[in-house]
């Protein structure tokens, strides 16, 4: 690549009027703005942004110097990125073979009930975001939940309810 | 340019060093099924039609990606390929909505083609009836996904012989969709010059030009190989 910045003055423009997007390209400056760092970069625009907006993927696109087709294709390719916004909390359901042979299926069927949603979704009111995880590896802990990133073990359909009740208000 | 000779269905055959088993089994009157390969852009051996039996290996490689070599005892017609071809068929029409009766490109599709040539009067798997969509934001194209097969031979020639990259694959599993920039209505989509290759190049009736009749809409790949053609040797001539 010839200028390292590959920057259009429009980009850099959104760049210099929000620290979020400086931020974000100075990641990608680190990186010297290689095509193969698209992995990376989303990652740590997800850290920056909290999910992928439109205007992100953009930015990402034209600094990088590739296509939006294909930044979007990666961007909805990983399970880790988000193209909507964070749910106040989430409930991420182990369902590996260990929390899956101690009922963790059961539980997370109450959780879907109660919260009127399928795993991997939203409540409309975007208190709740519903998940599934595989095997984060604290099996001796099964059947395992995380609760807003904290992990709670030996959880029952009661513990579990009791908790997404409060969130889900 | 070396030559090599290697066996097809127990002829032996030359073919140059650079050529894939594909491009031999055609020169030896031995030619296989294709959908995602296309003359003039990448390959991707993602559909696995042309898969072939090569003596000594287990594994079932794809013609359209495997090159020659010396002294290779190929097979292109066993009943468990023509087996594999089927199924491969029949899971592409359970995967979308295929109703050739009301296709624009009935009668000239490349996957009904595949149906008939593998010989499927009947599809074995439960529909997946998928609910996709169409899109008519173009003004001159259009994009069904009911006929969409994800060969991705249109992501392929925007990028590569037009140099758009409007196009790519989101998503994966049975929810990878075929997009227009950052998944916008295709008529919205900036990068799109509407050159209309990918429509040449599409191999069912997803892309297709719009208010056309099934009589006019045969598509016409020798357009999309003379372009490639004429820019890699220099030859502008007709
Ligand atoms: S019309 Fe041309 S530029 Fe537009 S998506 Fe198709 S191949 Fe790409
Ligand atoms: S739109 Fe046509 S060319 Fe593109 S992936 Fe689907 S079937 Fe293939
Ligand atoms: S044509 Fe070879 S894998 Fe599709």
């Amino acid at each position: 690549m010839a200028d390292t910045a590959g920057a259009t003055t429009e980009a850099a423009e959104t760049a210099s009027a929000d620290p979020r997007y400086q931020a974000l390209d100075a990641t990608m400056k680190r990186r010297q703005y290689r095509h193969d760092a698209l992995i990376e970069v989303l990652h740590d625009a997800q850290g920056i942004f909290g999910y992928l907006t439109t205007d992100v993927l953009t930015f990402v696109g034209r600094q990088l110097q590739l296509p939006p087709s294909h930044v979007y294709g990666v961007a909805t390719f990983y399970h880790f990125f988000s193209l909507e916004p964070p749910a106040e909390h989430t409930c991420e359901v182990c369902l590996g073979t260990a929390c899956y042979a101690k009922g963790a299926s059961a539980l997370l069927a109450e959780v879907e009930r109660e919260a009127g949603i399928a795993a991997g979704d939203t409540t409309a009111d975007g208190k709740l975001t519903l998940k599934v995880s595989r095997c984060p590896g604290a099996c001796g802990m099964a059947p395992l939940v995380v609760y807003d990133e904290v992990a709670a073990g030996h959880e029952t359909a009661e513990s579990t309810l009791r908790r997404v009740k409060g969130w889900l208000g | 340019m070396a030559v090599v000779t290697l066996t097809i269905n127990d002829h032996l055959v030359s073919a140059e060093d650079h050529q894939t088993l594909l491009d031999a089994a055609k020169a030896a009157d031995a030619p296989l099924p294709t959908l995602c390969q296309l003359d003039g852009v990448s390959d991707v051996a993602a559909c696995r039609l042309c898969l072939v039996e090569i003596d000594g290996s287990p594994k079932l490689q794809p013609a359209c990606m495997t090159p020659v070599a010396e002294g290779l005892s190929v097979r292109t017609d066993t009943q468990r390929l023509r087996d594999y071809r089927r199924m491969i068929v029949e899971l592409l029409f359970a995967e979308r909505n295929h109703v050739c009766a009301v296709c624009v490109l009935n009668g000239h599709c490349e996957l009904q083609d595949l149906a008939i040539e593998v010989g499927i009067d009947h599809v074995r798997y439960e529909y997946l009836h998928p609910h996709v969509g169409v899109d008519v934001s173009h003004a001159q194209f259009g994009i069904d996904d009911n006929r969409c097969v994800l060969c991705t031979r249109c992501v392929r020639v925007c990028e590569e012989v037009e140099g758009a990259a409007t196009r790519d694959v989101m998503g994966r599993g049975t929810n990878c969709r075929i997009i227009s920039d950052l998944n916008v209505p295709w008529g919205q989509a900036d990068s799109c010059t509407s050159c209309g290759k990918c429509v040449m190049a599409c191999p069912t009736g997803a892309l297709f030009t719009q208010g056309a009749t099934t009589a006019e809409m045969e598509k016409d790949r020798s357009k999309l190989s003379y372009i490639v053609r004429a820019r890699e040797e220099h030859q502008w001539v007709r």
